[in-house]
């Protein structure tokens, strides 16, 4: 590559980077204002973000909402998988393209007509309900990284567990799922993440009492852009950093084994 | 020896359920609905018909397509270089990029925008920065304006587009390139000769994506986008949020259905999804 | 009279609308060891897979121990199986991956450890249990996999092409093994494989496959010596056919040579005789009673090791190959060295052309 291409690349990579480094760096201010580079450090909009109730009780509302959503979109994500991979399927593209539908309408489309259903069922401000229309948009990623995970499971190996004894669930149970179980964890975190992430269908349906986090930054967004937002950012920031951290250790552990 | 149609439907129904009740469902119904609240069917077109004439329609989804395009092809200048870059740097230079690339993907898009509001607000580090090199003495008005929304977007889709590329250009064989060479092609033919026009479905699809992701967009034209330049996801919030107005949420909500589905129909005969979406 | 282990009666296969298996029926008896040979696509490993009962066949029964499991789940059919790669699961050791059959089956704790290690005492793998299978070589996957499928003590054992994957040598060791450990335990074996030296070297019968067709069934000195069709005995070795017209043992060459056989045809056949049967001469003597000759043309004479093999250019352009062990005195010929072959009527067939 020449040097004007690496350059350009380097750049790039700067721009990409840069808005994340500035969120994270801003957030350990010890400025009153948002000063940049900040004149001195200090841990204060952390401990302004941990005192002040509504955004902890946000941080508890999301982990709830995401660990929730992250067990049943898991949980239904792997099952479809499996059965697109091995199933006797009519219409399979045309399932798949359903499932697959949620990443490509649009989210404020998805979230008003949540927000319809959840007004009339009067599920407004229920986490549990939160954490399933999470699950809608989370299941797709899971459902993706499912399938590739599970064509790493050679089909003679599961005609081996049942010619020796094993009926369906027992093939999924002995077989299939310890063999996939590295790749389960992976899509388990990303499950969460989308869930801890999202904005748009949250902003709809959370209720007072159910904010996430993203919804509380939002809000805030709207008035002013206190400093205490970038401590929650590099909180988030540092979650996404943690999963693909954790992604990248599961596929180093699973790849020399090949 | 495949699982029993039964056994597939079984493993299928939980998704399928979910799927249906809390999106097919909700989405059918409140179109259905919010349109059948303009009354009979004659009056139901009518309706219609003036929302769709209607000047705030009309200039949001101007503004919808200018900054969708605008944006793809801002996403496609810079991406397909950056592409470029990953496949020619070394081991560790690629995974320097790739990191560059998947820390934004998969950070939160509010967090994504917030910190472009940091970087070009009124107070933001860009209007200190110019302020203490003397280069502006009052702060420049940086956001709230249609560049500021062409520029978060782009950098919100920018990883799709480079996804999207690394893969068509690593599917390239590197030998047709040294045979291009061995018969005395010069660097830039090879590539305008060899190497785009075999990475030209990668573009098409990482164009096509980007596009549907950048006219359904909602967070970064409301926070960083003037009021007044409504995008059609503004549009349809404003209208349920402030006008109540489920009507023509509705009609903007099918408008928009059309286009991505559309779309979407188009990038699906030579692109997957799946590929796109998981590095 | 005995129900027999396995037996298949008019059983077809058919994939988007093509036979792969065609009306086939087979009696295979308690502790034979029985051969699927056939080259690829001759259905031999679809009929396995539905002993198995991977596939469920569109028409006939599939019998075991008499009893009709042609619908019954693989996990009913009490078989073990061997798979062409071994199959061996990669999240278990060694023990566990033994022990896989009789856990499935939920064997009470006290049986699983003596049953595996019995079976892994029986292929030599004692002292390995803690062994992952990355860690271990091909032969030992293979005993692993062989292990495995013996573990639960199963009546009848599938094989599908279980030594497809190793070398020569230690291909040769693992069909004794493999014979000795059948033997000992007195289990039923289906063996698919397309090598026809491990055919003959392991079975009590060997059926010749092809199209979905049974070719030939039969203890594997009977199909190699009486083929009956020209399929049957190229694919079991090297074989010389010579064209002809026949009436009753006799056949007559386009060139009006005669040859006798040991059966009787009638109308356009082929003659069938091994290179190992043909003796050749340097100097033409008038045939004995009881034996063909035919005078030719050397072409070609090679050393291949343990034989030396001859080919021989006749009249009628074609040509005949003729194989002579390398004893004392055995020498190559020169080609262009005119010389005569000859055989004992008895080790000639008449085939159908």
């Amino acid at each position: 590559m020449s040097r004007l291409g690496i350059a350009f690349v380097a750049l790039i990579c700067l721009i990409l980077l840069g808005p994340i480094l500035v969120v994270v760096i801003v957030s350990f201010s010890g400025d009153a204002y948002l000063a940049f580079p900040p004149t001195r450090l200090s841990l204060q909009w952390y401990e302004r973000f941990l005192s002040d109730s509504r955004w902890s009780s946000a941080l508890v509302n999301s982990l709830e909402t995401a660990a929730m959503c992250c067990v049943m979109s898991t949980a239904l994500g792997f099952l479809s998988g499996y059965a697109f991979l091995r199933g006797r399927l009519a219409f399979r593209t045309v399932l798949m393209s359903l499932m697959l539908l949620p990443l490509i309408v649009p989210s404020i489309v998805t979230a008003i007509s949540v927000y319809f259903l959840s007004v009339h069922l009067g599920l407004i401000g229920s986490r549990i309900w939160l954490a399933v229309t999470h699950t809608v948009v989370a299941l797709p990623v899971v459902l993706i990284l499912a399938q590739s995970v599970l064509q790493g499971v050679d089909p003679v190996l599961e005609r081996a567990a049942m010619v020796h004894g094993c009926n369906r669930w027992g093939v999924l149970r002995r077989v299939v799922l310890p063999m996939a179980a590295p790749g389960i964890v992976s899509a388990a975190l990303f499950a969460f993440l989308a869930s801890f992430d999202e904005v748009v269908i949250s902003l709809f349906v959370t209720g007072v009492k159910s904010q996430t986090l993203p919804v509380r930054i939002w809000n805030s967004l709207t008035l002013e852009l206190e400093p205490t937002i970038a401590a929650v950012s590099t909180l988030l920031i540092a979650v996404t950093v943690l999963v693909l951290l954790a992604d990248l250790g599961i596929r180093r552990g699973r790849d020399p084994a090949k | 020896m495949p699982l029993s149609a039964r056994l597939t439907w079984l493993l299928l129904a939980p998704a399928l359920a979910v799927l249906l009740l809390v999106f097919v469902l909700p989405l059918g119904w409140f179109l259905v609905s919010s349109l059948l609240e303009l009354g009979t069917w004659p009056e139901i077109t009518e309706q219609v018909a003036e929302v769709l004439g209607s000047r705030a329609m009309r200039q949001s989804l101007l503004a919808t397509a200018e900054i969708g395009l605008a944006t793809t092809l801002l996403v496609l200048l810079i991406g397909y270089p950056l592409a470029y870059g990953m496949l020619k740097a070394g081991r560790g230079g690629f995974r320097a990029i790739i990191a560059c690339v998947l820390l934004p993907y998969f950070t939160s898009v509010i967090v994504r925008t917030y910190a472009w509001m940091v970087l070009l607000g009124r107070t933001g580090v860009i209007n200190q920065i110019l302020q203490e090199l003397g280069i502006t003495s009052l702060p420049l008005q940086l956001m709230y304006n249609r560049t500021a929304v062409v520029v978060g977007m782009t950098y919100v889709l920018l990883p799709y587009m480079v996804l999207t590329l690394f893969g068509a250009m690593r599917g390239v064989d590197p030998r047709l390139l040294q045979a291009a060479a061995g018969m005395g092609a010069s660097g830039p033919r090879i590539f305008l000769r060899v190497f785009l026009p075999l990475t030209l479905h990668g573009v098409f699809a990482g164009v096509l994506l980007v596009f549907i992701l950048a006219i359904g967009f909602f967070i970064t034209p409301a926070l960083m986008g003037a009021p007044e330049d409504m995008m059609a996801g503004m549009l349809i919030e404003r209208q349920v949020e402030l006008a109540n107005n489920w009507p023509v949420a509705a009609i903007m909500s099918i408008i928009l259905l059309v286009v991505t589905l559309s779309i979407y129909a188009l990038y699906s005969r030579f692109a997957d999804l799946r590929k796109a979406i998981v590095a | 009279m005995t129900a027999g282990a396995v037996a298949l009666e008019g059983v077809t296969k058919r994939y988007a609308g093509q036979v792969v298996v065609d009306n086939m029926s087979i009696a295979i008896a308690p502790g034979e060891f029985f051969t699927l040979l056939g080259p690829s696509g001759s259905g031999k490993t679809t009929t396995l897979s539905m002993i198995a009962g991977f596939t469920v066949p569109d028409a006939g029964v599939v019998r075991l121990g008499g009893a009709d499991m042609t619908h019954a789940a693989p996990r009913d059919r009490a078989l073990g199986m061997v798979f062409q790669n071994y199959a061996i699961f990669p999240h278990l050791n060694v023990f566990e991956n033994v022990a896989f059959p009789l856990r499935a089956r939920n064997a009470p704790a006290a049986m699983v450890n003596p049953r595996v290690a019995e079976a892994l005492a029986m292929v030599r793998l004692s002292g390995m249990e803690k062994r992952h299978a990355r860690q271990l070589s091909g032969g030992q996957q293979q005993r692993v996999a062989l292990a495995r499928a013996i573990a639960a003590q199963p009546g009848i054992v599938l094989m599908d092409e279980p030594l497809g994957a190793l070398d020569k040598n230690l291909r040769y060791h693992m069909q004794t093994e493999i014979k000795d450990i059948q033997r000992r335990l007195g289990m039923t074996v289906i063996f698919v494989t397309h090598d026809q030296e491990e055919a003959m070297n392991m079975s009590d019968r060997i059926a010749i496959m092809d199209g979905g067709r049974l070719v030939q069934v039969g203890p594997p000195r009977e199909v190699y010596e009486r083929p009956n069709s020209a399929f049957a005995g190229r694919f079991l070795g090297e074989a010389n056919m010579i064209a002809g017209v026949a009436e009753g043992a006799m056949l007559r060459t386009p060139d009006g040579v005669s040859f006798t056989a040991a059966n009787a045809r009638k109308g356009p056949s082929l003659l069938f005789v091994r290179p190992e049967k043909l003796v050749l001469k340097r100097d033409p003597a008038p045939p004995a009673p009881g034996e063909n000759s035919i005078t030719g043309v050397v072409c070609r004479s090679a050393f291949l090791g343990n034989v030396i093999r001859t080919e021989l250019l006749l009249a009628s352009s074609e040509v005949l190959t003729i194989d002579a062990g390398n004893g004392a005195g055995a020498s190559l010929l020169a080609p262009g060295t005119p010389a005569t072959a000859t055989w004992a009527a008895a080790e000639s067939r008449l085939l159908e052309a």
